[in-house]
């Protein structure tokens, strides 16, 4: 302000105004609606109509879940129960899931039992934890490494000596690499992926036989026909899970690597099992095995259906962690290169760790389409929830049930594919280092 | 070529199997319990209860066979097969019998190598319609439209009676009962079409079942059966007469209530002494103790005492016995004499 002014301004005000709160349509609620429903009229109308519609879904299907009924026998007592109490008002029958919840969480696994798949489904957040979180002491890793041979006899049963004898093949194949990498480190390679797979498929049930009437420390057996339900989606789904992610890494290395015949062999396994629909892999292991193996195996069905499974979700997963490798820009290969790392320590310590990141939303993409994948077994004549719903339906007492069940399995299915869904987020925004 | 050799490798692949499970017996009492194929779930027919335990008529077939083959009817290992499973679970030795509501045709029997041991249930397809319709037969239906399961016999069947009797319809199609049964109540169609088992079974499941009538009309043959392999004749033999015996029993009037008293002693009518092992050695001749058709019986009941139990009219599903009465009532049902 200049000195020109000084004797013509008649007043200047010294004291500020008191802070003066916002218009009424400037600020609270009123403010939220007007900039987030009726910020122009075509947003008005949409509002409008959209709350129409929220309230005509909830008009129609409020009443029916208010008016639930959890205890009756049968569809008929239900239909009774709903003439009597609520008028005839319509109301869902929630008394199938009180009388069948656990039919559709384990099958037919005997209910004595339960306490097994229980104790290992607890045991299950147990192993997960360090591999999750990283603030866990590291120790808990050996838990997580025993974790399947524990879960597998959890829910089997038989002779502990079974997981024992198969757990052993690992330590073959790592004592395997320790005396033949001394000739050389491809022979060795060799030794620990042949030693193992001889060692599982002809000596391991013999020995653990042979320890076991010599020591015998058994519960009792389940066998694969009696596990359904919801159980079997989680065997299933978490088997392939946790075994696609590491066969997807190598596919996917081998898809870019130099080596003629590796490379070739992995694309071919990649388009192959991706041209090929889910249900026809399932049906394969169901059927057309059983005319390949030779009369009698006994091949369990779960088994051929998880390494299907498996087959399938590492195809799949080795193509997004190749598009995780193909988003890493050329310099972090090179940056590798000049600090003299050999391949296999540039992917582990460069490579991967950035390219796993990136993949993060594709890999859990991946996981939750497995996970509900699971239920395409229905097909090949495995109960799982689905399927199950059908054989309650079947019984005289519950025929006539649909929506109840269907959104039971729905619940299940979404508690699950939400927490995955929520960790990855979680995750992504912990590995979050880019500056923005 | 390479398909030639294909097919060659699952021929050879076959035999072995066949030449290798030859002795089903053998191995059924080895293990100690029969692998028996059921459907995944028909109402009546085949399905758990609340408990895990299969029940239903084509179940109690399977029971019948475990009681009189191990003597034990909760013996028995159920296999659930869909429709496109059965038939490799039975030809590659999964089962040991299939009980599922499957159709006796030609080439089921001969050109995919099994055995039918007998009919279990006599179906035929036939029609439901609202009341409300004012239709009495199906020679009517002029111009309808019918909810029919895609991919099924009955579908063919539907289109051969409509074309022999001149008329017109247009075909909804619908891919499972479930689907039929929520597309008939919503008047998507006049009429739904499938074997009338299914039919009675769906239409127990409705608020009002009275609102809905089944016609008279019954436009194809459905002898459904338990089937074995081929090649077994001795096992075949087996589930083939334990069928028989459930038959038998009602006709000879033994049920699951005096067939303890009757087999105790001898009785004064031959065949059911025979036939519980009182007198001769019928046991014997196929491989089983004196006492099979007594377990057998026991298991269940007589072939009566399992349909009213499971299907009949006290039932939800009500079916009436119809072609599936003894012959002496006007029935099919008619049991080679035990001699």
């Amino acid at each position: 302000m200049s000195d020109l002014h000084a004797q013509t301004v008649a007043y200047v005000r010294d004291t500020m105004l008191p802070e003066a709160e916002p218009p009424l349509t400037e600020r609270g609620a009123i403010k939220w609606l007007r900039e987030n429903l009726l910020s122009g009229w075509v947003n008005a109308i949409l509002t409008v109509v959209s709350l129409y519609l929220i309230y005509w879904v909830l008009a129609h299907i409020g009443p029916w879940f208010v008016n639930s009924i959890w205890v009756a026998d049968s569809l008929d007592e239900c239909r009774q129960i709903r003439d009597a109490v609520n008028n005839g008002e319509p109301s869902a029958c929630f008394a199938v899931i009180t009388e069948r919840w656990q039919q559709l969480l384990y099958g037919f696994y005997p209910s004595h039992l339960y306490w097994r798949p229980n104790l290992a489904f607890v045991l299950l957040f147990v192993a997960l934890a360090p591999i999750l979180f990283d603030n866990l002491p590291r120790k808990l890793m050996w838990f997580s490494l025993l974790y399947p041979f524990i879960a597998f006899w959890l829910v089997w049963g038989g002779s502990i000596w079974m997981p024992v004898s198969v757990l052993a093949g690992l330590m073959i194949a790592i004592a395997a690499f320790g005396i033949m990498a001394r000739f050389s480190s491809l022979i060795g390679v060799i030794a620990a992926f042949a030693a193992p797979v001889i060692w599982w498929l002809f000596l391991a049930a013999p020995v653990a036989d042979a320890v076991h009437s010599l020591i015998p420390i058994g519960i009792e057996t389940a066998n694969s026909k009696q596990i359904g339900g919801f159980m079997i989606s989680v065997i299933i789904g978490l088997a392939g899970i946790v075994l696609s992610l590491p066969i997807g890494v190598v596919l996917a290395l081998g898809r870019q690597s130099d080596l003629f015949i590796v490379k070739t062999i992995c694309i071919g396994f990649i388009e192959f099992i991706r041209g090929v629909p889910l249900i026809t892999l399932l049906f394969t292991a169901s059927l057309l095995l059983n005319y390949f193996l030779p009369p009698g195996t006994n091949f369990d069905i779960v088994l051929r259906v998880i390494i299907m499974v498996t087959l399938f979700a590492s195809a799949y997963m080795a193509e997004t962690i190749r598009g995780g490798l193909a988003a890493l820009p050329k310099g972090q290969y090179e940056a590798a290169d000049s600090l003299g790392l050999d391949y296999w320590k540039a992917q582990r310590l460069i490579i991967m760790p950035q390219a796993l990141k990136i993949s993060i939303p594709g890999i859990v993409n991946t996981f939750i389409g497995l996970f509900k994948d699971t239920t395409l077994v229905i097909f090949i004549g495995i109960f799982d929830m689905l399927g199950l719903t059908n054989s309650i339906r079947a019984s005289t007492d519950w025929n006539g049930v649909y929506w109840e069940l269907f959104i039971f399995v729905a619940l299940v299915f979404w508690i699950c594919c939400f927490s995955m869904s929520q960790y990855s987020q979680w995750l992504e925004r912990k590995l979050q280092t880019e500056h923005r | 070529m390479k398909r030639t050799i294909f097919v060659g490798a699952l021929t050879v692949a076959g035999l072995a199997a066949g030449v290798a499970s030859a002795a089903t017996l053998d191995d059924v009492k080895a293990r100690g319990t029969l692998n028996c194929g059921v459907a995944t779930g028909v109402p009546g027919f085949a399905a758990p209860d609340a408990n895990g335990e299969w029940q239903g008529f084509d179940v109690a077939v399977c029971r019948a066979v475990a009681a009189a083959v191990l003597g034990d009817p909760s013996a028995v290992s159920f296999t659930p097969t869909t429709g496109q499973t059965r038939f490799t679970a039975l030809a590659s030795g999964e089962v040991d019998m299939l009980a599922r509501n499957t159709t006796w045709t030609f080439s089921r029997d001969t050109d995919l190598k099994f055995d039918f041991v007998g009919v279990n249930y006599y179906d035929g397809q036939g029609f439901m319609i609202p009341k409300a319709l004012g239709v009495s037969s199906a020679k009517e239906l002029d111009g309808a439209t019918v909810c029919i399961q895609t991919g099924t016999t009955t579908e063919l069947n539907l289109a051969d009676y409509f074309r022999i009797n001149n008329l017109s319809y247009e075909p909804v199609p619908v891919e499972t009962n479930a689907e039929a049964q929520q597309q008939y109540l919503a008047g998507a169609c006049d009429v739904y079409t499938t074997d009338a088992s299914g039919l009675a079974a769906t239409r127990a499941t409705f608020e009002t079942p009275a609102d809905h009538i089944l016609l008279p009309e019954i436009i194809s043959k459905e002898p459904l059966g338990p089937l074995v392999r081929h090649g077994d004749n001795e096992w075949g033999d087996i589930v083939m007469w334990t069928l028989n015996a459930l038959v038998a029993a009602e006709e000879l009037g033994v049920t699951s209530a005096n067939v303890g008293e009757l087999s105790a002693t001898p009785t004064s009518n031959p065949e059911i002494n025979r036939l519980l092992g009182t007198e001769g050695e019928l046991g014997g001749m196929i491989g089983l103790s004196n006492d099979w058709a007594k377990n057998a019986i026991m298991a269940n009941g007589n072939y009566g005492e399992i349909f009213e139990k499971n299907i009949g009219e006290n039932t939800p599903i009500g079916l009436t016995r119809g072609l599936n009465a003894q012959w002496t009532n006007g029935g099919l049902l008619y049991s080679p004499p035990f001699r």
